[in-house]
């Protein structure tokens, strides 16, 4: 059979993948601390009998975008936001370390810190509990103080330290939960020039008229794969007309 | 099928969700005591089609593999327990709270149940209800041919009463508070229930122990900003508008490839 409509189907479908990456930064354009994953194409020459002319495409997700997104003031005590490179330490929901750039906190009836998507917090040393407070305040550098209920205005306790890491930008990847990980598995020690705003939070960093125009893009790309199909078959057709015995 | 539709789905579904809650906060600027929700999204497990570091050849490696995201879900519906503004009505019987707490209301079937609303009013039998009737816990009876009432920032609710040059003290409104008010569930009516997330109600006198103090002749206005809800309205129609378009784009190539081939 002709090689080159296996050539574009392969093109199509892998456009295709492409284009569900791009639909998944775009289903994200509200998901706080969301960061937009790039995809791009490779070129797979195949060798075998003849000459090295079949070349397949090949989509892959090379890296995530790891720019800041805007920064929405919102008021509310616990909710933070990470100034610049860095991130947030939570544990995933396999028990590994994991880092985060959604700072939407909230505490649990036993006190416990957790993620909007309900992941522990991790501090300096380990998840941060937080016993029954008035007033909880977030420090840039992550220390957590509060006021015990009940407790004067002055009385004011530092509890622990949220850990915030800053692992170098090529050691690191977005797992499949979302969380980003180190490459080599260790965990990111805490850094202490990472700073976070409190009363804000970071919103996605996903370019809406970027991943728009990506998308025509992948359709247009999609369509002429198509043609090219479409014409291996014309001229599989025009080959046995003309073997045809009127 | 193409997943591209389904991730798009997914979108759509979710500002469909945030354009209820927003709708929701807006219909409810004017209610008193009432919290601002706001929905929670986290990004949906990714597909690892490739792993990165796979061999491309026997002495080649990927150095970057495929995974693909499969979209967005609503994880909760958060209530922001935010102080709302307090406004001078000049009613006695209207109660603010300023800081922590809610007050307590027994339930028809015996239950309690806390609210910030403080619009309180005298039923025939003289109980201090709110404004659907529900009474007060503990319960204020306030005696007939009393002049006037006030609650002190304490909760504590003194008479006036004809005859008498002292005022009579009736009893003291308590506040409950909750270790993660945010747990609460909201049952409508400017009630919240007691849940599992929220802990156990923890009943105090205002003013002490972490509580907020009671302002009378005042009403603690809803917390929605409403700036704020229709900048998020925006963004949310327009995320909407694109993940629609991905749905299009993605029906096109199909359509595409089907009248094509």
């Amino acid at each position: 059979m002709d090689r080159m409509i296996y050539i574009s189907m392969n093109a199509a479908q892998q456009t295709m993948l492409s284009q569900a990456a791009n639909s998944n930064n775009l289903a994200n354009i509200n998901t706080t601390g969301f960061r937009a994953d790039f995809e791009q194409f490779r070129s797979q020459p195949v060798f075998g009998e003849g000459l090295p002319s079949r070349v397949y495409s090949m989509s892959e997700r090379p890296a995530t975008d790891y720019q800041q997104g805007s920064v929405q003031s919102t008021g509310r005590q616990l909710d933070i936001s990470i100034q610049g490179d860095g991130f947030l330490a939570v544990q995933g929901k396999d028990g590994r370390e994991g880092y985060t750039r959604a700072g939407d906190l909230h505490i649990t009836a036993t006190g416990q810190l957790l993620t909007g998507s309900g992941l522990a917090v991790m501090g300096e040393g380990g998840p941060i509990a937080i016993p029954p407070a008035e007033k909880i305040e977030i420090g840039a550098d992550g220390t957590i103080t509060i006021r015990p209920i009940g407790a004067e205005v002055k009385a004011l306790a530092v509890l622990d330290r949220i850990k915030l890491v800053k692992p170098e930008l090529n050691n690191i990847f977005k797992d499949t939960d979302g969380l980003i990980r180190t490459k080599d598995g260790s965990n990111a020690p805490l850094d202490a020039s990472v700073t976070v705003a409190s009363g804000t939070i970071e919103s996605s960093n996903v370019n809406a008229v970027g991943a728009l125009v990506k998308m025509i893009e992948l359709q247009r790309q999609y369509e002429m794969q198509i043609k090219m199909m479409k014409s291996a078959d014309d001229n599989g057709a025009a080959s046995a007309r003309m073997l045809q015995f009127n | 099928m193409n997943q591209a539709l389904w991730i798009s789905k997914t979108g759509l579904d979710a500002q469909q969700t945030r354009m209820s809650v927003i709708s929701n906060n807006l219909a409810n600027v004017n209610t008193t005591g009432f919290k601002q929700d706001r929905a929670v999204f986290e990004d949906l497990l990714y597909q690892t089609i490739r792993l990165p570091g796979a061999q491309s050849s026997t002495n080649t490696q990927l150095p970057s593999g495929l995974m693909l995201g499969t979209g967005v879900r609503t994880v909760a519906t958060e209530k922001m327990h935010t102080q709302g503004n307090i406004q001078q009505t000049g009613n006695a019987m209207d109660l603010a709270i300023q800081g922590r707490g809610f007050f307590q209301v027994l339930m028809p079937d015996g239950t309690l149940s806390y609210t910030r609303d403080g619009t309180f009013q005298i039923d025939a039998t003289g109980q201090m209800v709110m404004s659907n009737g529900y009474p007060l816990e503990p319960a204020i009876t306030i005696p007939q041919e009393t002049l006037s009432i006030t609650v002190g920032s304490d909760g504590s609710v003194s008479i006036l009463q004809a005859g008498q040059p002292v005022p009579l003290i009736l009893g003291n409104i308590e506040l409950a508070d909750f270790v993660n008010p945010t747990g609460l569930q909201p049952i409508g009516e400017n009630l919240f229930k007691e849940s599992g997330a929220s802990g156990t109600a923890i009943v105090g006198v205002p003013g002490l122990t972490g509580l907020g103090t009671t302002i009378g002749g005042a009403l603690e206005t809803s917390n929605v900003n409403v700036v704020t809800e229709l900048v998020n309205m925006i963004e949310t129609q327009r995320a909407y508008e694109m993940n629609s378009k991905a749905i299009s784009t993605a029906d096109q190539m199909l359509q595409y490839a089907t009248q094509n081939l």
